[in-house]
């Protein structure tokens, strides 16, 4: 595996899979919106030959499947084609989306660390939190997350943090998890070392403990920043489609624009990716700060 | 420092939970009443009986007793206390004082003393262990609800804001067949059937991908990224697709479920060491029996954690589903339909049923993973 080259090993299978993809998308698309092409052609008495069908059905404005390339269209329209300020543009969508999942994301993982610290040091809190917070990854939290709005919403709390309370719920659960697992990682024998110096608690704790624990926590934020813009997204579903991309699929949803919920949906995932990178990169960098070594 | 002082500093911290559950439940007889002008305050038996149950608690706690004894008298004294301040307080809501306050903090300090002096047991039973494993979140939870019951009800909380633990019970006892309708909608048609259909598609695929190598190469990176993707967003175009009965909350889960399985199926597949492997070659073992004989079983535990992570995602993804639509049956349109309603009770039980079903739906994957992996190390004990 450590011979792998580049091209033939990577790009080339992912390229043809996603070419495959979007070829099983295009004879989708026309398959799923040729009746309504036909029944329309039916009615306007339009006789068209074969391709020509076919282009119609990749061209309809509220298909049942758009077509990549009209996806493609309306996220350059959203995005590079408008002002960043107008209410149609997915970049803004986007930004309101973004800050409460930041916002979320690091009150949850701050909120997990704590937690954490907290566990691992109190025996009592070990044996009667941690079955909880393992209870808690069973539920369906995000079922929650309507009830949250809207009770923060009558008692005055509207716009950004009833959406960051949901994220910061759904991404304290793997930071406090991953952290009590990081923070148990060094050995006994490395504790037993400390001894040995006599280090103290706080010692132990900043020198061997935090160290340890970093890539336990990075691997836990990266599934933290997915799962707090999963909540914020669907922290958007309930106001009553104000901002953000949640507020985007549902409006698609109510009228109908397919081609605006893809869009928003391939926002989403942009976002999701690029966040999940950002946390990769920086553990990158963190952990080549520290002195470790490329595995 | 004296050895002599040491020990009874060490003794005062042990039990400084006692020693402020004491001050505070004498403040708290300082400052009575614990009502204040309510219509029905506690009658003068109960009074003493709470206050002699929580003073004897906490000087229990001070004594130099063996610890499995203290902690069985505050077990029986704070909740028997907690239930007979909690039994007061319906119907005199938003009435309570600081008295009572302090009477509850210092049962609650002592419960704590309570938990930690059962988790420093150390035990050779096996079916002790397994008790104390029990009770110990057990008393957490129970205070948890008995805090979240006080406050709501002792301050007169707005019942929209946060309904207390008791009337989400009642609520629960007195819409039992709605509660069951939902469920067979949304657990029994939604997630089981997208749980096997997803599920199985993924372990299907890994399976092919796993034959076949480029197939690996190109799906893994993307279904790695896909893991991470708000998947969830395709309810609105499953709704549009499917209508708006269960097949289309089925359709979103099956979805979601997909790309855990593929990902963890095919991690797994690659568990098996090379010496057995080897084994089964000289053994001139085909692809096939080394697959069901060999690399299938080696790879159960991550099948089984992908069966456990998809247990949460299709309840999820089931309810949140029926956000976007759904006929007037359903856990996630009663949730969306009676908070818009202002039931905050209604939706809180269907959060808790929720809760209930979603443990139990982990709780058959464990014990099918018990059963079928318990050759693993993490399950073989000892």
């Amino acid at each position: 595996m450590s011979h792998e080259k580049l091209f033939p090993h990577r790009i080339l299978p992912v390229a043809t899979i996603m070419l495959i993809i979007v070829a099983i998308w295009y004879v989708a698309a026309i398959l799923m919106n040729a009746p309504f092409q036909r029944d329309m052609d039916q009615r306007g008495n339009v006789v068209t030959g074969e391709m020509e069908f076919i282009a119609r059905t990749l061209a309809q404005p509220k298909p049942i499947l758009p077509a990549p390339h009209q996806v493609a269209q309306n996220l350059f329209d959203n995005t590079v084609m408008r002002s960043v300020t107008s209410n149609r543009s997915l970049i803004y969508h986007g930004w309101v989306t973004l800050s409460s999942t930041m916002v979320g994301f690091a009150f949850g993982t701050l909120l997990g660390i704590l937690i954490a610290v907290g566990i691992v040091h109190v025996k009592a809190l070990e044996r009667s939190l941690m079955p909880w917070i393992i209870a808690s990854q069973m539920v369906p939290i995000l079922a929650v997350a309507p009830m949250v709005i809207v009770v923060l919403g009558a008692i005055g709390i509207t716009g950004l943090l009833p959406k960051a309370v949901i994220s910061t719920y759904l991404s304290f659960f793997p930071v406090a998890v991953g952290m009590v697992k990081g923070l148990r990682s060094p050995e006994l024998i490395q504790l037993d070392l400390m001894r040995t110096y006599n280090a103290s608690t706080a010692q132990t704790f900043w020198k061997l403990r935090v160290p340890a624990s970093i890539p336990f926590l990075f691997t836990s934020m990266k599934v933290a920043v997915a799962a707090s813009l999963v909540g914020a997204i669907v922290g958007e579903l309930p106001t009553g489609a104000v901002a953000g991309i949640g507020s985007k699929l549902l409006a698609g949803a109510y009228y109908s624009q397919t081609i605006d919920i893809w869009a928003a949906l391939i926002a989403g995932s942009v976002l999701a990716a690029v966040l999940v990178a950002i946390v990769g990169i920086v553990a990158g960098l963190v952990n080549r700060a520290m002195g470790g070594r490329p595995a | 420092m004296t050895a002599m002082n040491k020990a009874r500093l060490h003794f005062w911290w042990q039990s400084w939970q006692g020693a402020l559950a004491l001050l505070l439940s004498l403040a708290a007889l300082a400052t009575l009443p614990l009502l204040a002008d309510a219509p029905e305050p506690y009658n003068p038996i109960t009074m003493f009986s709470v206050f002699l149950l929580t003073i004897a608690a906490a000087v229990c706690a001070l004594l130099p007793l063996p610890g499995m004894l203290v902690a069985i008298t505050l077990f029986v004294c704070t909740h028997l206390s907690a239930a007979m301040l909690i039994a007061g307080l319906a119907g005199n809501e938003g009435k309570a004082t600081g008295a009572l306050y302090m009477l509850v903090a210092a049962d609650w300090l002592l419960a704590w003393r309570c938990v930690s002096l059962l988790s420093s047991v150390r035990t050779r039973s096996k079916s002790l262990d397994g008790l104390l494993r029990l009770i110990i979140p057990a008393i957490f939870g129970a205070w948890i609800l008995i805090l979240w019951e006080v406050a709501t009800r002792g301050a007169g909380i707005p019942f929209i804001l946060l309904p207390p633990p008791s009337s989400i019970a009642a609520r629960i006892a007195t819409s039992l067949p709605i509660l069951w309708a939902d469920v067979q909608q949304t657990i029994f048609k939604a997630v089981l059937a997208g749980y096997i259909l997803g599920s199985g598609a993924g372990f299907l695929t890994a399976i092919l991908a796993d034959r076949f190598t480029f197939l690996r190469r190109g799906l893994m990176p993307i279904g790695n990224l896909m893991s991470a993707l708000p998947i969830i967003g395709v309810a609105p175009i499953m709704v549009m697709w499917f209508g708006f009965d269960w097949q289309s909350k089925a359709a979103v889960v099956t979805v979601m479920t997909f790309f855990p399985m593929l990902v963890n199926t095919v991690a797994g597949l690659s568990a098996a060491g090379t010496m057995e492997r080897d084994l089964m070659r000289s053994y001139a073992a085909d692809y096939r029996q080394t697959l069901l004989k060999l690399r299938l079983p080696a790879a159960m535990p991550f099948i089984f954690n992908a069966l456990k992570i998809n247990s949460t995602l299709a309840l999820i993804g089931a309810i949140v589903a029926e956000f976007f639509g759904t006929p007037i049956v359903g856990m996630g349109f009663r949730i969306s339909t009676e908070i818009g309603r202002m039931n905050v009770d209604m939706v809180w039980a269907e959060i808790a049923v929720a809760a209930l079903a979603g443990s139990v739906f982990y709780g058959v994957v464990a014990l099918g993973e018990r059963a079928t992996t318990f050759w693993h190390p993490s399950n073989r004990g000892g």
